[in-house]
C-alpha cells in the first residue's frame, strides 16, 4: 500500500513537473488561437481621403453574422464609396449605420443581397481587465494588408484604466470617459476602429485615434472599453438609436429643463467651440425683454457661475429649477449690468 | 534488491521535486514563467557571439549584421554597407573588433553578404526556415540600434511576428521587400542589417525597415524582415562577389474580373511568352505557391534572383497549363552599377510613393568613408565593373574551373577537335570545332557556322544555335576561358528549374551567352545553355554519359534541346583533339 501510494506521489509530480514544461508551450499555443480567432474578425476599411495626413483607409471588426462593423467614426467614412475587404480578400460595399461621436463609434453594415453568416465579435460579452492584463492588437495599421492579407497583430500589456487628461496642449479628444491604456504601439495610421483582445480572446475594445500631447510632444495607445461601446452598438444596429450628437446637448449627462429662448434670449449661432454668448435678440414682451436685457449683450454669468460660451450657457439655464432666483450679468458697452428674475415654471 | 533500488529511485525523484518546488515558492514565481525565462536566457547566449556591429573602414556610421559561417561570412543590409567602404570593422560580443570585407551586394533585397577576417572558427547563426514562421509567434531582433553597445554587446529586443508574406513598396527605384516578415520586436535605426531569431534561436530574417511617420524615425511597432529563405535563394549569387539582380517575369498581373490574378501586359520577347503565356491567360500558381492576388505574385517574384528557372501555372478556357519560366533581370547592368555606388546613395532619402512612407532604417551618423584598407588584407579587395568585389569570384571561378580540370584536363589540347559518332536515330556524324569555324555533317547534310565574320547564326536553323554553342564548349574545356569577352561565376540555381542545385559559370563571346551547370554536390559538370543574344530561345545541351580518354572525362553523349523540346541526341563514338601544334600543321 506504502509502495502504490509512492508510486501515486511519483506520478503527480511527474505530472507536475510535465505541466510546468509544456506550460510556456501552451501559452503561446492559446495566443496562436486567439489569433486564428481573431483575424477573421477584423475588416480592412478603405473610404475618404488619402490627402497628406488623411489617411483614406482604417481598420473595423464585425459584430454581428449579418456584417454589422464596428469602427472609428472618422472622415474615412464620409464618403459614398466606402469599401471594406474581409480578411479573405472578398470586398463589399457598406453603408454607414449610424455613429456616436461622444464615443468615437460607428456602425457601419456591408450592403449584400445573399446572407452572409460571417464571423464575428459578441459585444454583448463585457469584459473588463485591469493593468498587467496581456493584449493582443488586431489593425491594419500603414495599410500593410491588402486583399487577403491578414490585417498586423500587436502583442503588449494594459497599463491603466483611465480617462485622459482631455484639453487643449493636452488629449484633444471628443470622448470623455475610460480608456485602456497600452504598452503595445496600437495607435498608428489606419489602427482606429481595430480591436485589442485579451490572450484568451475576450474582446476588451476598439483602439482609439492616433492622439498626442502637445506639450510632451507624446503619443498615447489606447482602446475605448468594449463595456462602454457595447450599449450604443447594440442600439444603433437594433435601429433605437438616437445620437447624443442629435439632442445637441452640451453634456449628454446634464439635464435641459430650460433654454435660453424660455427666457426670451436668442442667442448668436453656436459656430464655434466656444461662440462668445452675445444676445442676438431679445422676444418682445419676454421676461428678459423686461428686465431690460438688448440685443449685443454679452452674458458673462448666470448665478455667479462664469459664462465661456453659449454652451455653457445653455448648460447652467438647464440646471435651474422652477421658483429659482435667476441672477443673470450682462456686459454692455464695457459696462457691467446686472438682472434677476423667477424662473417660470417649465413648459 | 530491484525493490531497492526502485525505491531509492522514488526517494531521490521525490527529493529533488521538492527542492525543485522549494525553488520555485522561494522566488514566488509560477514555474512556468521561470522556465519560459530561463529558455529565453538560453537562447540569448547561445546567439549573441552571432550578431555583428558593423561600422564604416573609418570607425564612422554603423549598423548591424549576423554571422552565418564559421569561416567570416556575415549577412547585413545593402544599405548599411552602402558608403561604409569596401573594409569594415566589426564588433563580436566577445568585446574585440575584426577587420571585414566586401563581398557581395543586392541593392534591390537590401541584402549585402561581407567577411569577417581573422578567424576560422568565428561563432554562426544556424539558419530557421521563414516558411515556417507563423503570425503570433515570438521573435528576437538583435543588433546595435542607436549604436549604444560599446562593448558590441547586442541589444536585445522581443517582440512577436504581427505579419509574414508581406509586401513592402519599393522606396525609391530599388530596395523593395517582399515576402517579408512583419514584427512587433523594436527595429529603430542601428538595428539595419541584424538577425531576427525565432523562439529557438534560429535566424529566420534580416531586420532592415520599419514603417515610420510622423512619430519620428523610431519604432513605431511595424518592422519589416527579408526572410532568410530568400536569402538561400541569393546564398551563392551573394557569395558571387557580384552586384546581385532581382527578377523580372517579363509580363505584369492585375486582378481581373471575380478576383483572379490576370495577365495585363506581356513582353513577345520574354521568356514566358515563349513558353506560351498570353495577355489575360489567370495565373494560377507560381513558384507552387497559389496566387491570389498581386501581392503575392510580387513577393514571389521578389525571392528568387535573376536567371532562375520557375514553375508557373495559368488557366485558358478551363484549361490548365504548366510552364517552367526562366526569369529575366530586373534592371540593366548600368542600374545596378549606379546603384552600386559608382556615385554616393542616400536611399534614406529617396522619394516614397504614396502616404505611408516605409523608407528603410536609416543608417545613423553615416558619412563618405575614405579609411584606407588594412595592409594585411588588401589582396583580399578587387575592383572590376559590376562586381562588389572581384576578388570573391575569382576564387569561385578558380574552385569550379579546378574541378572541371580534375575530370578532364585538355588545357594542352588548344587545336582543332574532331568529333564522330551517330545520331539516336542511326544517321552518322561528324562535327568539327576549329578556331576559324564549326563543321557540322549528318547524314547528307552539312552546316557551317564561320568564327572570322563575326556573324553568329542560328546552326543548325532550329536549334538556337548549336554550332556557335560548340565553339564556347571547345574553348571551356580546353582551358581557354581568358577568350570569352567576360566570364564569371554567377551563383547557383536548379537545373532546369526542377533538377538538382547547380553552381553557374557564364561565359560571353560576341554577344553570345554561354551558362555552365556544376552540380552542387559533386561538382561534375551537366550541361550547358547557350543564348544567341540575351533574350533569344535557349539552345540546351546536356551531358549524359562521360567516356574516358587517356584517363580524362570527355562527354559520351549530348542531348540537345531548343526550348524544352528536344532536338537531338548524339552519341559521340570517336573524339580527335588535336594539339595547337598538330592542328599548324
Amino acid at each position: 500500500m506504502i509502495q502504490i501510494n509512492k508510486v501515486k506521489h511519483v506520478f503527480v509530480c511527474l505530472c507536475l513537473l510535465g505541466s510546468v514544461l509544456t506550460l510556456p508551450q501552451a501559452t503561446q499555443a492559446s495566443s496562436q488561437s486567439t489569433i486564428k480567432y481573431a483575424l477573421p474578425r477584423l475588416v480592412k476599411i478603405f473610404g475618404a481621403g488619402g490627402v497628406k495626413n488623411l489617411y483614406g483607409y482604417s481598420t473595423g471588426f464585425l459584430v454581428s453574422p449579418e456584417g454589422h462593423i464596428a469602427t472609428i467614426w472618422s472622415p474615412v467614412l464620409d464618403t459614398d464609396r466606402l469599401s471594406v475587404v474581409l480578411h479573405d480578400g472578398r470586398k463589399f460595399e457598406a453603408e454607414v449605420l449610424g455613429a456616436e461621436p461622444h464615443l468615437d463609434l460607428a456602425i457601419i453594415k456591408l450592403k449584400s443581397e445573399r446572407e452572409l453568416n460571417l464571423p464575428y465579435f459578441d459585444y454583448h460579452d463585457k469584459v473588463i481587465a485591469g493593468p498587467g492584463t496581456r493584449i493582443l492588437g488586431f489593425s491594419n495599421m500603414f495599410r500593410v494588408a491588402t486583399g487577403d492579407e491578414p490585417v498586423s497583430v500587436l502583442h503588449g500589456v494594459i497599463e491603466a484604466r483611465t480617462d485622459l487628461p482631455r484639453r487643449r496642449g493636452a488629449f484633444e479628444l471628443s470622448y470623455a470617459g475610460d480608456v485602456y491604456v497600452v504598452d503595445a504601439i496600437t495607435n498608428n495610421p489606419g489602427a482606429a476602429g481595430g480591436a485589442i483582445l485579451t490572450y484568451e480572446g475576450k474582446l476588451l475594445g476598439m483602439i482609439g485615434k492616433q492622439v498626442r500631447n502637445a506639450k510632451t510632444n507624446t503619443w498615447v495607445n489606447y482602446s475605448l472599453p468594449i463595456d462602454v461601446l457595447s450599449k450604443s452598438i447594440e442600439q444603433i444596429i437594433t435601429g433605437k438609436f438616437e445620437s447624443s450628437e442629435d439632442q445637441k446637448k452640451p453634456d449628454a449627462q446634464a439635464p435641459e429643463r430650460y433654454r435660453p429662448v424660455d427666457f426670451g434670449l436668442v442667442m448668436v449661432p453656436d459656430v464655434l467651440y466656444r461662440t462668445p454668448a452675445f444676445i442676438d435678440s431679445v422676444l418682445p414682451d419676454s421676461l428678459v425683454a423686461k428686465a431690460g436685457l438688448q440685443p449685443d449683450d454679452l452674458v458673462v454669468f448666470v448665478n455667479d457661475e462664469l459664462i465661456k460660451s453659449c454652451k455653457t450657457l445653455r448648460a447652467e439655464l438647464g440646471k435651474l429649477e422652477a421658483g429659482d432666483l435667476l441672477r443673470l450679468v450682462v456686459r454692455r458697452d464695457n459696462q457691467l449690468v446686472s438682472i434677476e428674475l423667477q424662473v417660470p415654471p417649465e413648459k | 534488491m530491484q525493490r531497492y533500488f526502485f525505491c531509492a529511485t522514488l526517494i531521490t525523484s521525490m527529493l529533488s521535486s521538492l527542492i525543485a518546488s522549494a525553488f520555485a515558492q522561494a522566488s514566488l514565481a509560477d514555474p512556468a514563467v521561470l522556465a519560459a525565462q530561463k529558455q529565453r536566457i538560453d537562447v540569448i547566449k547561445a546567439v549573441s557571439p552571432s550578431v555583428v556591429a558593423i561600422f564604416g573602414g573609418a570607425g564612422e556610421g554603423g549598423g548591424s549584421g549576423v554571422l552565418v559561417t564559421s569561416d567570416g561570412y556575415a549577412l547585413t543590409n545593402f544599405h548599411v554597407v552602402a558608403g561604409a567602404g569596401n573594409f569594415m570593422k566589426c564588433g563580436l560580443n566577445d568585446g574585440k573588433l575584426y577587420d571585414a570585407v566586401i563581398v557581395s551586394i543586392d541593392p534591390t533585397g537590401d541584402v549585402a553578404l561581407i567577411k569577417l577576417l581573422g578567424r576560422t572558427d568565428f561563432p554562426a547563426a544556424k539558419l530557421g526556415n521563414s516558411d515556417t514562421v507563423q503570425v503570433g509567434d515570438w521573435a528576437y531582433a538583435m543588433g546595435n540600434p542607436f549604436l549604444l553597445a560599446t562593448d558590441f554587446q547586442p541589444t536585445i529586443t522581443y517582440g512577436i511576428v504581427s505579419g509574414i508574406h508581406r509586401y513592402q513598396y519599393p522606396a525609391g527605384t530599388f530596395l523593395e521587400y517582399t515576402d517579408c516578415i512583419q514584427v512587433d520586436s523594436s527595429i529603430n535605426p542601428g538595428n539595419s542589417g541584424g538577425p531576427l531569431f525565432n523562439a529557438q534561436g534560429e535566424l529566420i530574417g534580416i531586420n532592415g525597415r520599419g514603417s515610420f511617420e510622423k512619430r519620428g524615425r523610431v519604432n513605431s511597432g511595424a518592422g519589416y524582415a527579408i526572410s532568410i529563405n530568400q536569402i538561400k535563394h541569393f546564398w551563392d549569387h551573394l557569395k558571387s562577389g557580384r552586384i546581385v539582380d532581382h527578377a523580372a517575369l517579363g509580363a505584369t498581373v492585375s486582378t481581373g474580373l471575380n478576383s483572379t490574378i490576370d495577365v495585363a501586359e506581356i513582353l513577345e520577347d520574354s521568356d514566358a511568352f515563349r513558353k506560351g503565356l498570353r495577355l489575360g491567360d489567370e495565373i494560377v500558381s507560381f513558384a507552387g505557391r497559389p496566387i491570389r492576388s498581386v501581392n503575392q505574385f510580387k513577393n514571389i517574384l521578389g525571392i528568387y534572383p535573376a536567371g532562375w528557372t520557375i514553375p508557373l501555372v495559368y488557366r485558358r478556357d478551363e484549361q490548365k497549363t504548366t510552364i517552367y519560366v526562366r526569369l529575366q533581370a530586373l534592371h540593366r547592368a548600368s542600374e545596378l552599377q549606379e546603384q552600386a555606388g559608382q556615385k554616393e546613395i542616400h536611399p534614406e532619402q529617396a522619394p516614397q510613393p504614396g502616404d505611408e512612407k516605409p523608407p528603410q532604417i536609416p543608417n545613423p551618423h553615416a558619412k563618405q568613408a575614405a579609411a584606407p584598407p588594412p595592409e594585411k588584407y588588401k589582396h583580399l579587395y578587387v575592383p572590376k565593373t559590376g562586381f562588389a568585389n572581384y576578388y570573391f569570384n575569382q576564387q569561385q571561378q578558380d574552385r569550379l574551373l579546378q574541378a572541371l580540370n580534375d575530370s578532364g584536363n585538355f588545357s594542352d589540347r588548344k587545336g582543332t577537335w574532331t568529333l564522330t559518332g551517330k545520331q539516336m536515330d542511326g544517321g552518322d556524324f561528324t562535327l568539327t570545332l576549329a578556331d576559324k569555324g564549326i563543321g557540322f555533317e549528318i547524314g547528307n547534310e552539312v552546316f557551317l557556322q564561320s568564327l572570322e565574320t563575326g556573324i553568329i547564326l542560328d546552326e543548325p536553323p532550329g536549334t538556337g544555335g548549336f554550332l556557335a554553342a560548340l565553339h564556347h564548349f571547345r574553348l571551356l574545356l580546353s582551358g581557354q576561358a581568358e577568350r570569352f569577352t567576360d566570364f564569371y561565376y554567377l551563383g547557383s540555381e536548379l537545373l532546369d528549374g526542377k533538377n538538382e542545385l547547380v553552381d553557374v559559370l557564364v561565359a560571353t563571346q560576341t554577344g553570345t551567352i554561354s551558362r555552365w551547370y556544376f552540380n552542387k554536390a559533386d561538382l561534375s559538370l551537366r550541361g550547358f545553355d547557350f543564348y544567341l543574344t540575351e533574350n533569344s530561345e535557349v539552345c540546351s545541351v546536356r551531358f549524359e554519359q562521360f567516356q574516358t580518354l587517356n584517363g580524362q572525362k570527355f562527354p559520351g553523349e549530348l542531348d540537345i534541346l531548343y526550348g524544352n523540346r528536344s532536338v537531338m541526341k548524339l552519341k559521340i563514338e570517336r573524339v580527335k583533339l588535336e594539339t595547337l601544334e598538330n592542328t599548324k600543321k
